[in-house]
């Protein structure tokens, strides 16, 4: 008996005295210890006061009718008629789902694909290929509400360019039939570089010799892309779909300053707005739409966060 | 993928790799052959043409005249004037709006950064089992969409009373402290992620003489980390900067009174109800452009490397 249980007793000690200090794990002094919480704590309660919090409850109110005036005890609890009647009854809702989904199809496959084309080309040795860049990334630092008057010299109807080379009398922007496409290309402007350069800056982190390897073995430049490059980029392939996905359903700016997200303009995140700074406040409305908007993010965000957290476990 | 995880060599750095002098560290994406070198080059060469003419045309026509184009239309040239730039700065009251973005804009980017460099510094230094639940709760809020936001927040800030002193609206609704908030809570995540991944690059000994020193953990950040990540703090930023210079969501829902509307939101005043004259806007458009794109030419590279840290781990 006594021997059996020395044995691990004897063995542990010593070995655990041995070990090196492992530095990260030390208990710190009491001041130190209130040092990390404060460092801590102060950011914490921000983002969970103003994020966390407020989707929760939005949550909460998206069960009930508030026109936002009275007390809270005023709010009527309905369950999920909010629900009900945005799927059923409010016209701009499917309109809206269309319009985000087209949104993101373009955005997907002109302005990515561009994005993901130049920035393949722009890696290689071509001469002004610094000026390229510049000149596809500096709509990024541009915001989109200002994009879409900068574009507003080519689509009005009266003074636009496009009117004016083409002797047309197109409202581009006014046109409900067309003005979501005129929107699209101003945004496109915009996310082309932006992809760009998150896609540049991944393909200067691909191991030179892989390539060097595929061209040895006689792979031609496409097949090299497609089965080399394309592969060892699934990190920023992943970003990229993240990105794309989120900014198509956070789609507001651009739609606001031309007419507010109406007359073919509808996007869910302008309905969510009108319900709240519109003429009539229906807070309970406008929060089951804020969530329809979170259960999709949730989906991506979640996505992105796996593939975070895969990653800071393999550092 | 080693790599990825130093962010300080990731980040293409248009300004240093361009040119002749500098021998290449590795082979580019590889030379092509002269024929197919030479089509890539023009379709390049012309994309980026297309990709300036927006900017450029805004430019040219925000010096010309509303009368002279509508006579003569705009493929004509001539009108000069530099008298859409004085209309639209008075019209537009630009002055105070671009102090009002300033007023938002500084103290957000700094608050950001100070907050997230706690945080980052505490991921990076310590391994706690909440590291990544920390992480992910920064993050998420980080991707959230605003409006999904909106209806809590608007009502919460409308009950929460400021001294007059603070704002003279009396709540935090349109308050810059309200827009300082809000921006700050949704950038933290972003730069928390940047931050922490770049502090976990310094080598662990520097601390470990810190700690022989007697160093507080608090003179550890302050004194030992913050110095040596001086480059992402100048990256991070410049991209804030720029970020809630151009954030539009917030401020246009969070402010309702005309006279403290940050300059983004504040263009509106240059369309009229009935007519719009597009180069008094054209005008007003490079005003409102102008302070970013001085920020991006002048600090191109913090910009490109700010963008780049981040989505270049993970």
């Amino acid at each position: 008996m006594a021997h059996i249980d020395e044995a691990p007793q004897a063995a542990t000690p010593p070995d655990r005295a041995g070990a090196p200090p492992q530095g990260r794990e030390k208990k710190l002094a009491t001041r130190d210890r209130l040092t990390v919480i404060a460092m801590v704590t102060v950011p914490l309660v921000l983002v969970l006061a103003l994020v966390w919090v407020p989707a929760l409850g939005s949550v909460v109110l998206s069960f009930g009718t508030w026109n936002g005036f009275g007390d809270l005890d005023t709010i009527e609890w309905v369950g999920f008629q909010n629900y009900k009647d945005i799927a059923t009854i409010y016209p701009p809702f499917w309109p809206a789902i269309q319009h985000n989904l087209i949104w993101l199809g373009f955005l997907f496959f002109i302005p990515t694909v561009l994005g993901i084309l130049l920035a393949v080309l722009l890696d290689r040795e071509i001469r002004g290929s610094r000026f390229y860049q510049t000149a596809f990334y500096m709509p990024v630092v541009l915001s989109v509400a200002l994009i879409g008057f900068i574009w507003q010299l080519f689509y009005s109807r009266d003074q636009g360019l496009i009117n004016d080379v083409f002797g047309t009398q197109v409202d581009w922007y006014g046109d409900p039939d067309i003005n979501l496409w005129a929107v699209l290309v101003a945004t496109g402007w915009r996310h082309t570089g932006y992809i760009m350069l998150i896609y540049l800056a991944g393909l200067k982190g691909v191991d030179a010799s892989l390539r060097e390897a595929a061209a040895v073995d006689g792979a031609s430049e496409v097949k090299t892309f497609f089965h080399v490059i394309f592969p060892v980029m699934r990190p920023i392939n992943m970003i990229v779909v993240v990105i794309v996905v989120i900014e198509s359903l956070r789609a507001f700016d651009i739609v606001w300053v031309i007419n507010k997200g109406r007359n073919g303009l509808e996007v869910i995140g302008a309905l969510v707005a009108q319900n709240v700074i519109g003429e009539a406040t229906r807070y309970g409305f406008g929060s089951a739409l804020a969530v329809i908007m979170m259960l999709i993010s949730s989906i991506f965000i979640t996505l992105y966060l796996r593939n975070v957290f895969r990653e800071e476990r393999r550092g | 993928m080693s790599t990825e995880t130093l962010p300080a060599d990731t980040g293409p750095t248009p300004s240093g790799t361009g040119g002749s002098r500098t021998p290449p560290k590795r082979v580019e994406g590889g030379v092509m052959s002269k024929p197919r070198g030479i089509v890539v080059t023009v379709i390049v060469a012309l994309l980026a043409l297309l990709w300036l003419f927006p900017l450029l045309w805004a430019l040219i026509n925000s010096f010309r005249e509303y009368d002279y184009t509508q006579a003569n239309g705009y493929l004509s040239f001539g009108g000069w004037t530099t008298s859409n730039y004085e209309e639209a700065w008075t019209r537009g009251n630009f002055g105070l709006h671009l102090k009002n973005s300033l007023m938002v804009t500084i103290p957000a980017v700094l608050l950001t950064l100070w907050l997230s460099s706690m945080v980052g510094f505490v991921l990076a230094r310590f391994s706690y089992r909440f590291n990544l639940i920390m992480l992910g709760v920064f993050l998420a809020a980080n991707l959230l969409p605003p409006q999904a936001l909106l209806i809590p927040v608007f009502r919460m800030f409308r009950e929460i009373p400021l001294p007059l002193f603070m704002s003279d609206s009396g709540s935090m609704l349109n308050s810059f402290w309200a827009l300082i908030l809000v921006n700050t809570a949704f950038q933290m995540g972003f730069c928390t992620f940047v931050l922490s991944n770049y502090m976990k690059t310094l080598p662990h000994e520097i601390y470990e003489s810190a700690e022989l020193d007697g160093a507080s953990v608090w003179r550890q950040y302050w004194q030992l980390t913050m110095p040596l990540v001086r480059p992402a703090l100048a990256a991070l930023a410049t991209l804030q900067f720029t970020w809630i210079y151009n954030e539009f969501f917030w401020a246009t829902v969070l402010i309702q009174q005309g006279d403290k509307l940050p300059i983004t939101s504040a263009l509106n005043n240059l369309r009229g109800q009935f007519f719009t004259d597009t180069n008094l806007v054209a005008a007003g458009s490079i005003i409102v452009a102008l302070p970013v794109l001085i920020v991006f030419f002048l600090l191109q590279k913090q910009f490109v490397s700010g963008l780049t840290l981040g989505s270049t781990k993970g």
